[in-house]
């Protein structure tokens, strides 16, 4: 048994912190903060938990800031000039997941783009970034913004997600508003007493929620979605089997500062416009790669055996011959068997491809499949 | 007579007559959590003390089993290979991972027993 190693850095503590070791979770350093990668219930059963019920994530590790302009057009030309997503066509109370980008097309990182349904708030653009690029990405929108344009990075707030096909059911019964959102719109709403800001979306493949509200509320909200006894709080670990049965990339894994959103498989959240107008950084290598195909590309890979097959396994042909890597890699607990996502050379990106990977100098067969390996179970904008 | 050790990679052995079950122990399955996939060594293998020769998988992470002692596998666990969660089960008994035949004089002295392993392990958390 080999042991893990410990950081140096001081840890940050979400809000929800003492109710997390009060429920006897295993808490774990995580992009700076001492999170919880499980409770005592352990990763398979908080995993199939979400699946068949709901899931309650505490993810103020993330990062919420407020893009602020005198009015929508002018911010919205603002965060384009960023990223390759339709911005200046989100209509309020929409939410878009897109990439900022660096000037060779890489992703520097993935978020959540969000306007506020309110009218009073025009002009603004909530961000949700992931935790360990916070700060990187922070100075770059900060060293980019036109003049009356200005970033406010993360007021205190948490975050927290309600995610599984009971979600809808038991938000709506604390907030009505809630499951009439469809998918990717948001909202402020009171949860209980709680003015929260309500998105419904995820990182599961679920329906489900997003809910943004001031730190010193976090518990009281916390506390009131657990008293329904179809709710289990879920922690990282499951959290990641979870998105990577939902094939959703993890950055610093399956993206990161040299891979486009096209080798991503992310062209589906570049819009039309955008695609055609460019404007965006890295613009010239994306648009190559949209017209004539990326040099490799990210695909789903199933191990044919019950070896899990982790982050850094060299994919080859089967008779040898590089192809690609592996980065992600788990044990899917839906699936019930090993599942993977990496990169591959383009040619030999076709479902059902098979494929050796090099797991403790040892060659398994495995096959190239089609993401997601559980289907979404998204609600339908009605 | 039954010997039983521990090591501070967490394997438990015991020793009786010239042959040692190993495992990993309790506090260990506890550590990884949910196990999915083990990989044993191959009977006839000649493993020296502290050698990687086995592997036990969460849904986390791999990690590395050590042979506390020299010898050879002359057995190994195939129900832990076919239900990994044997080992969250029941580590310490049921979910031994291989039996070594060890040769003559081979003892166990720099182990720790029971009572130091638990110490280690309070020390440790």
């Amino acid at each position: 048994m080999s042991a893990a190693s410990a950081s140096t850095q001081p840890l940050r503590r979400t809000p929800l912190y003492a109710q997390h070791v009060a429920r006897g979770a295993k808490m774990v350093p995580f992009a700076g903060y001492e999170m919880p990668v499980h409770y005592p219930p352990g990763i398979l059963k908080e995993h199939l938990h979400t699946r068949a019920q709901a899931g309650l994530f505490d993810v103020s590790h993330m990062g919420q800031a407020m893009l602020i302009g005198p009015k929508h057009a002018t911010t919205a030309a603002a965060l384009e000039a960023l990223l390759p997503a339709d911005i200046c066509n989100l209509q309020p109370g929409q939410q878009r997941y897109s990439q900022l980008l660096n000037d060779s097309g890489g992703i520097i990182d993935d978020l959540m783009v969000t306007r506020p349904h309110s009218e009073s708030d025009d002009g603004r653009l909530l961000l949700i970034v992931n935790a360990a690029r916070k700060e990187v990405d922070y100075a770059h929108i900060a060293a980019h913004l036109p003049a009356g344009v200005r970033l406010l990075p993360g007021p205190e707030r948490a975050l927290l997600a309600l995610q599984g096909p009971a979600a809808a059911h038991i938000l709506g019964q604390l907030c009505p508003q809630a499951p009439r959102l469809g998918f990717m719109q948001a909202a402020g709403v009171r949860v209980g007493s709680v003015d929260c800001h309500v998105s419904r979306s995820g990182y599961t493949g679920e329906d489900g929620f997003e809910i943004s509200v001031p730190a010193e509320d976090a518990e009281a909200l916390w506390r009131l979605l657990l008293k329904d006894e179809a709710v289990q709080p879920i922690g990282l670990g499951a959290r990641d089997t979870l998105r990577l049965e939902a094939g959703l990339c993890l950055y610093g894994h399956d993206i990161d500062e040299t891979t486009s959103p096209v080798e991503a498989a992310l062209a589906w959240s570049m819009q039309k416009r955008r695609r055609s107008e460019g404007g965006f950084p890295g613009a010239k290598r994306i648009q190559a790669e949209l017209a004539s195909g990326p040099k490799r590309k990210r695909v789903g890979i199933r191990p044919d055996g019950r070896t899990p097959a982790r982050d850094g396994t060299p994919i080859l042909a089967p008779l040898g011959g590089h192809l690609g890597v592996i980065t992600s890699g788990s044990f899917g607990p839906s699936v019930g068997a090993p599942i993977a996502m990496g990169y591959v050379a383009a040619d030999r990106t076709e479902d059902g491809t098979p494929v050796s990977l090099m797991v403790r100098g040892k060659a398994l067969t495995a096959t190239l499949a089609p993401l997601p390996f559980v289907p979404h179970r998204y609600a339908r904008i009605r | 007579m039954v010997t039983e050790r521990f090591t501070k990679d967490h394997e438990w052995v015991r020793l009786d007559g010239g042959i040692a079950t190993v495992g990993i122990t309790d506090h260990a399955q506890q550590q990884l959590g949910d196990v999915v996939f083990v990989e044993l060594p191959e009977v006839g293998r000649k493993v020296a003390a502290s050698e990687a020769v086995a592997v036990v998988e969460s849904v986390k992470a791999a990690s590395d089993v050590f042979s506390p002692i020299a010898g050879e596998v002359m057995e190994v666990n195939g129900d832990v290979v076919d239900r990994p969660a044997l080992v969250n089960e029941d580590a310490e008994d049921k979910a031994w991972f291989f039996k070594l035949k060890i040769a003559e004089g081979v003892a166990l002295d720099a182990l720790m027993d029971r009572a130091a392993y638990e110490a280690f392990v309070k020390e440790g958390s």
